[in-house]
């Protein structure tokens, strides 16, 4: 790396803002008594020692589904704040469906994730039509719907479709086989690899078809892009419903790993939607940025439980510092560069 | 009977909060910000009352405390979005998410507890005529609000300042230091709603507690199009919406579609309304 380059890397917002975060998280942990060093150390031993490794890509799996679903509709200026709502939707119809198919095994695994992704689009396709025909702001729209998908779930959860004779608020566990195969003993399933093409695919989506330069160019002056012929409407459908789908994938795959059923809250309850937002938002929903930001909020998650453990400090520093990196990322603070150079008149 | 004096009364107690808030995010709208960090400064609101009530013993000192913490944790936006003009959605995001982890953290960091934080020595308010004085408050600042954006030269300039920043500017009108007193006001108030919510309505701190109301008022603020008694007309029907959920969960109706009760109706005004005349404002911050 050129000298240039390397101060460029080191001014950019972006290494800004990480840093940011890591020093403003390190007060804190010093506030509690705690050394940052040794916290630290336990979060990344945590997540990324033999102990953790499983966890920490069983939720990056669903980190990163979700913070793909986020981030295909953010590169054209979209938020979908529903994630929640379609997730947990295409969670309780793929339980339902790997309950009730006819089917064998392995078939209703893939008729499962088909029900569980369709849910997840169908809902996100209602926010979308009530940007383009009702005029409710996307960002509203689709945060307001996902409380009512959430209350639903759990109602199903608990009462029509609740396990007779279980105290949990759970569904019956899925019929023999129908499971996603794990690598070994792990809790690791075929959904990383789902998730893993997904992300390949939105790529190559962003990269090399004019339906991804048409994305980008909506997301980076939306007039423009109208003005050369990008239909905003069908473009808003599609990337919902693209967003809901992965939002419900992740959903379906929740339901088909451990424990093999839904049970409520255990999907909403980790905050996959908040942190794959985080994630999108930090890497500018660029594809490859995405993948990276999401193993490190995933690294973040469950090397904070480590932390816990080692220091006592409550794992939701981890918490505070993903958006402690995404405050200063939005105010787009960068190395001395703006704060000292004389500010452009108003 | 559903609809009672009760069912008014728990209405008007349900709606204190969103009202405070939305009256915040109003007059951010009118000023050209669109705000979106009221659930997170509410949030904070919520904690930082329960915790100075706690430790003093006095609910006033909470309330106050309350009201300067949400208004220094709105420094956030006035700095990001008006001096830095950073991206007002993305850092309402941020702060909303910033404030459940914080609370959250200091909730276990401060009382050792997680979740919730419920003692029997923890000071509440007082109600007054079936009422917190906060209630009172809210109802006196939709009227202050009102004759200060109809009547008050700070109100007009407040508003071509969002209109057209521009002009305002050419006037010699400062549009960053009315964007920054509005910011900073709609904090205090949002330090309100969060102190009637944690020391009003009950009086206990709940990790994330206020469980999307902050998302409410934003709605609010459209549905009322920014207008102190639209937002007040808004608030009431969230209110009715809350009392009747808590009503028909009295009747035996599960608790899950009464907690979905609130959002659906929301968004059922947001339909009806739009449908009537087709378009919302759209949101000054938002993306066109």
């Amino acid at each position: 790396m050129t000298r240039t380059s390397l101060v460029g890397a080191l001014r950019s917002p972006l290494t800004f803002s990480v840093l940011a975060g890591l020093v403003i998280g390190a007060l804190f942990l010093v506030g509690t008594g705690a050394d940052p060093f040794t916290a630290y150390g336990a979060v990344v031993t945590g997540a990324l020692g033999a102990d953790g490794i499983g966890s920490t890509l069983t939720t990056g799996t669903s980190v990163l589904g979700l913070a793909l679903a986020l981030a295909v509709p953010l590169r054209a200026g979209l938020i979908n704040l529903g994630g929640d709502g379609q997730m947990v939707l295409g969670g309780i119809t793929a339980a339902v469906t790997g309950l009730n198919s006819p089917l064998p095994a392995p078939l209703t695994v893939v008729l499962a994730l088909l029900a569980g992704t369709a849910a997840g689009a169908g809902y996100a396709v209602l926010a979308a039509l009530c940007e383009n025909h009702l005029g409710v702001p996307l960002l509203v729209s689709s945060l307001l719907l996902s409380y009512p998908a959430v209350s639903l779930a759990s109602y199903l959860a608990r009462y029509p479709l609740k396990e007779p004779g279980s105290s949990l608020p759970q569904t019956r566990a899925l019929p023999d086989g129908v499971a996603l195969p794990a690598f070994g003993a792990s809790t690791v399933t075929l959904g990383l690899v789902l998730v893993l093409v997904a992300a390949a695919a939105y790529w190559f989506t962003d990269r090399r078809t004019a339906l991804g330069y048409e994305i980008r160019m909506t997301g980076l002056n939306s007039r423009f892009a109208a003005y050369a012929g990008v239909e905003r409407r069908g473009l808003t459908l599609r990337l919902m419903s693209v967003s809901g789908g992965l939002a419900g994938l992740v959903g379906a795959i929740g339901v088909l790993s451990f424990p093999y059923r839904f049970v409520d809250g255990s999907l909403t309850a980790p905050g996959y939607t908040w942190t794959g937002l985080t994630a999108a938002l930090l890497a500018g929903a660029a594809p490859l940025g995405t993948v990276i930001a999401a193993f490190f909020f995933a690294v973040l998650q469950v090397g904070g439980l480590a932390m816990e453990r080692t220091t006592e400090v409550p794992r939701e520093l981890t918490q505070v510092l993903q958006a402690v990196v995404i405050v200063f990322l939005a105010a787009r603070l960068r190395f001395p560069g703006r704060l000292f150079r004389k500010r452009e008149a108003v | 009977m559903l609809l009672d004096s009760d069912l008014v009364m728990s209405a008007l107690r349900a709606l204190t909060p969103i009202l405070l808030a939305a009256l915040g995010g109003a007059l951010c709208e009118r000023a050209g910000v669109f705000n979106i960090g009221l659930e997170g400064m509410m949030l904070l609101g919520c904690f930082t009352s329960v915790a100075t009530s706690w430790f003093t013993g006095s609910p006033w000192l909470g309330v106050l405390a309350a009201a300067l913490a949400a208004a220094a944790y709105s420094l956030i936006l006035a700095v990001g979005a008006v001096t830095l003009k950073g991206d007002a959605v993305v850092l309402g995001i941020a702060m909303n998410l910033l404030a459940v982890g914080l609370t959250s953290f200091l909730l276990r960091t401060v009382f050792g507890v997680q979740g919730t934080f419920d003692d029997p020595s923890l000071q509440g308010l007082p109600l007054i005529g079936g009422f917190s004085p906060l209630a009172y408050l809210s109802w006196a600042a939709v009227a202050v609000a009102a004759l200060l954006l109809s009547r008050h030269v700070w109100g007009l300039r407040l508003r071509g300042v969002g209109e057209a920043p521009d002009a305002a500017a050419t006037l010699g009108v400062r549009p960053a230091t009315y964007q920054y007193a509005v910011i900073l006001l709609s904090g205090v108030l949002c330090g309100l709603a969060g102190a009637q919510l944690a020391l009003g309505n009950v009086t206990l701190f709940t990790e994330n507690m206020t469980a999307g109301r902050g998302w409410i008022a934003v709605v609010a603020v459209m549905l009322g199009r920014a207008a102190p008694l639209g937002v007040l007309l808004a608030a009431l029907l969230f209110g009715l919406a809350e009392a009747a959920g808590f009503r028909l969960q009295g009747l035996g109706l599960p608790q899950q579609a009464t907690d979905a009760a609130p959002y659906v109706v929301t968004l059922g005004a947001l339909f009806l309304t739009t449908a009537r005349r087709r378009r919302l404002p759209r949101p000054s911050g938002a993306r066109p």
